[in-house]
């Protein structure tokens, strides 16, 4: 006898690709330049805007990935038509958009695994070619599933210049498994796996990957960074982005309130500070060389952006790590001049200073590396001096 | 056409007369010919429209081959041993998702130890995948049962794998009638996906699926798989009609009807077993040959009906699992359940060990003296192995097990020669590991040239 188990049955709903939106602040900018020239009307403002992934998902409030998800595919949709296919990686995304028997998606999607959106969309595209399609192709993923496991595949993508637009949407953990480092955690963060304890709390300087620049090094045609509080750049750049062929890659930051431990409303604000105090600088490359950068008016100092998450709340704690900050706030300022943020003549003279006398290094790379290197060449001549003092030699092989 | 042709070639030619849209592949012997050869036929536009993806990896291949399967594109990709492995968790993902690939496996031995020649070890190690696998004995049925792998793999909206011995078929020179395009055609209609991402008409794939219905999908999966097994004649069938040559089927039984032993075999080594089951009829044996061609599904029915009217059977196989032993003998024991028959199985092959005529016929000897163990590895050397099992007790060290077999192996060479010239051959051993290129790291040889480090060390604590 079979116990009825409550399977849902698949519904089918009739949510549209393309929804009509009643505005009701007309005559205002609220809905996104609507009453701007054509060209630099946001794409949400159009009243029949696609809706490529629909609400009544699963994603936490606030979620910065659901929101740069929505506004990217949508544009995405909007430059192609609607002809595209978007392929996903396991993470929050495509968990929270697609519990069976629901999905929130209203586009083509394809998930498969953690580490292969790049390659199954390099499939995907090659499919369409050898189909004689036109149909364009999305690949999208987290920080997690783009720079860790997924670089491989990605790398050949780019490297083969498939004609893939890849958005990786960065918000620097493995939140769908719980907050553990990846590989685009910022220093002194706290995660799962790089506890606030010990004397170097947090994520150690010195690692992490800056996928957009690894991206660029690859000289394909587009590559550009953004984040959610500027939503009509993301817009802008994917609609770029569509308008070329070849492999493309945004890379998008995207606040998480549940393993940044911020407030939900956070989620704008901080995105935003993350840009302005220089810590996630937005650009634009092409063929592997900066055309375009965004400025920031005002450098907003680094505490400013890290005070409201509970993962840096370390750094404040008793007298706090004055010196762990400034070092955070060399990595700002070193972005600041690396790419030219702000102009100097727009600096006060003690910013000023500040940022020219930013280290190259801040984030202690080659410190790390000529630190281990020291190691060796100290230990090597340990060695020799232990040998030197050994007299049979047929022992040394032993050592 | 008929052509003498390495066999590697004939299943390019074979790929390419079902017109394949898209081709993704990474290099791994054996297999590397086959994508060689339809690498240079999409460049030289022989295949209109087809796509060729030189991939980062075998894990990038299957992705791929996801992505263009799931966009409605006839797809195909071919590996083997380690690039297997290393494209598992997309070959299981093909399958759940339902993507009827093709793919060819040049069957391969695994390390570690290193070694490149042909056993089953490697498709053995997916057969749980949920991929049909079907097991080809010569390069003519290799190629047939390409043309029959679309045809399956479409229908049921699975992936299926086509078995081949790699070296032994992929890199023989043979006469092979090469499927044509226009054969190809009257037998292989154009793909129709079941599920296709298509903006018309947009569908989720992949969804993430809860303890509520993920034992359903699997029953499905299982269910799905199970049909095969009369398609898998039928396709066989109509096949036959077309080409006007029987090739596939589920099992391919030989000389059974009045058979009291039966051997039971899968792929190229079922040539020689004929042979040798020719010459033990001559001699008045009753004895017969039941060939494995579908693997998954297993064909249980069918296999239970050919054994059922013998008394015997010895599995010759060249896969085993660690712990447990034959792997294709536990499905047959458990298709022939409550037939009393005895059973027996042997390991052979493995790593390319050749198996030979010499040795099935010692195997049938012992058989019939009533001395084959049940469990049998076909020409183990029992001395190098018991030497190895005493060192072992003795050091209490595994180490790298290679390295030390060689290593054994080479004394023993040395102490023979030395004992040849009137020395002392238990001393003459001792200076021969000590002196051995291995255990002095000195020059070791391909076979082992990364692992000289521990072996010296190995060495030279057993010295103290």
């Amino acid at each position: 006898m079979s116990t009825p188990l409550g399977i849902p049955g698949v519904r089918q709903t009739e949510i549209p690709a393309r929804e009509h939106v009643k505005f009701y602040q007309v005559g205002s900018y609220a809905v996104g330049n609507r009453l701007a020239e054509e060209g630099l009307r946001s794409v949400q403002s159009d009243p029949n805007r696609w809706n490529t992934l629909t609400s009544g998902h699963r994603a936490c409030q606030g979620c910065g990935e659901a929101l740069g998800a929505r506004y990217a595919l949508d544009s995405a949709a909007a430059a192609s038509d609607g002809d595209l296919v978007a392929v996903n990686a396991t993470g929050c995304l495509e968990v929270f958009s697609t519990p069976y028997p629901e999905s929130a998606w209203t586009v083509p999607w394809l998930h498969s695994l953690f580490g292969n959106a790049p390659a199954v969309a390099a499939g995907a595209a090659a499919g369409l070619r050898a189909k004689g399609k036109s149909t364009r192709v999305i690949a999208q993923g987290g920080d997690g599933g783009t720079v860790d496991i997924g670089m491989g595949t990605l790398s050949g993508m780019f490297e083969r210049n498939d004609d893939v637009l890849y958005i990786c949407y960065d918000n620097q953990a493995y939140m769908n498994t719980g907050v553990q480092r990846s590989g685009a955690t910022p220093p002194t963060a706290r995660t799962a796996t790089t506890q606030p304890v010990g004397p170097k709390p947090g994520n150690r300087f010195g690692q992490g990957k800056d996928m957009a620049r690894i991206a660029m090094a690859h000289e394909i045609p587009y590559v550009a960074t953004a984040s959610v509080a500027d939503l009509r750049d993301l817009e802008f750049k994917v609609t770029k982005a569509m308008s070329m062929h070849g492999a493309r890659y945004i890379h998008v930051l995207v606040p998480c309130p549940l393993g940044w431990g911020s407030a939900s409303n956070l989620t704008v604000t901080l995105a935003r500070l993350a840009t302005q105090t220089g810590l996630f600088p937005i650009f634009e490359a092409e063929g592997g060389e900066i055309t375009s950068v965004m400025k920031i008016r005002r450098p907003a100092p680094v505490e400013e952006y890290l005070k409201p998450q509970r993962r840096f709340a370390h750094l404040f704690k008793g007298g706090g790590e004055p010196e762990v900050i400034a070092r955070l706030q060399a990595i700002a300022d070193r972005n600041i001049r690396r790419y030219g943020l702000i102009d100097e003549d727009q600096l006060d003279d003690d910013v000023l200073a500040r940022v020219l006398a930013a280290p190259e290094d801040p984030e202690g790379r080659y410190e790390a590396i000529l630190h281990a290197a020291s190691e060796t060449k100290q230990a090597q001549a340990q060695a020799r001096t232990r040998n030197a003092a050994t007299e049979n030699p047929s022992d040394r092989e032993d050592q | 056409m008929r052509e003498q042709i390495e066999g590697s070639q004939a299943i390019a030619k074979a790929v390419a007369a079902c017109r394949p849209d898209v081709i993704a592949a990474y290099p791994i012997s054996p297999q590397t010919h086959i994508v060689e050869a339809l690498s240079a036929l999409v460049k030289k536009g022989d295949l209109p429209g087809a796509e060729y993806l030189n991939v980062e990896s075998e894990f990038g291949a299957m992705s791929a081959c996801i992505g263009a399967s799931a966009v409605g594109a006839r797809t195909y990709t071919a590996t083997a041993s380690q690039g297997l492995l290393f494209m598992v968790e997309a070959v299981y993902n093909a399958s759940g998702l339902g993507m009827p690939i093709v793919m060819t496996v040049a069957n391969r031995a695994i390390g570690a130890p290193i070694n490149i020649w042909n056993d089953h070890t490697d498709a053995m190690s997916q057969r749980d995948s949920g991929w049909l696998q079907l097991y080809a004995e010569t390069n003519q049925e290799a190629a047939d049962l390409h043309v029959q792998a679309f045809r399956i793999a479409e229908e049921l909206s699975l992936p299926v794998m086509v078995c081949m011995d790699g070296f032994i078929l992929t890199h023989a020179m043979e006469l092979v009638d090469v499927p044509e395009a226009e054969q190809v055609a009257k037998f292989l209609p154009d793909y129709e996906p079941r599920q296709v991402l298509d903006p018309e008409n947009p569908v989720s794939i992949g969804a993430m699926v809860g303890p509520e219905a993920y034992t359903e999908v699997r029953y499905l999966a299982h269910h799905r798989q199970m049909q095969a097994l009369e398609l898998i004649p039928q396709v066989q069938k109509e096949f036959a009609e077309v080409f006007g040559r029987d090739s596939g089927g589920l099992v391919r039984p030989y000389l059974l009807d009045d058979a009291e032993t039966v051997i039971v075999s899968m792929g190229s080594v079922l040539g020689t077993i004929k042979d040798v089951v020719d010459e033990r009829r001559e001699r008045g044996e009753k004895i017969g040959v039941l060939g494995i061609t579908s693997f998954r599904p297993f064909p249980t029915d069918a296999v239970r009906e050919a054994l059922s009217g013998c008394q015997r059977f010895v599995n010759v196989e060249k896969a085993f699992s660690v712990g447990i032993g034959g792997i294709v003998s536990s499905h047959c024991r458990s298709a022939v359940r409550g037939l009393d028959l005895e059973n027996f199985e042997v390991i052979a092959g493995l790593g390319g060990r050749p198996i030979t005529k010499a040795s099935l016929h010692g195997m049938l000897d012992d058989l019939a003296a009533g001395s084959l163990a049940e469990q049998t590895f076909l020409d183990l050397d029992r001395d190098l192995v018991e030497e190895e099992l005493a060192r072992e007790a003795h050091s209490r060290r595994s180490g790298p097990l290679a390295e030390n077999l060689v290593r054994a192996s080479q004394a023993r060479t040395d102490a023979v020669l030395e004992e040849n010239e009137g020395t002392d051959p238990a001393r003459g051993a001792a200076r021969a590991r000590a002196a051995s290129p291995l255990a002095n790291g000195s020059e070791a040889g391909g076979l082992v040239g990364t692992a000289n480090v521990p072996v010296s060390t190995d060495a030279k604590s057993e010295e103290k």
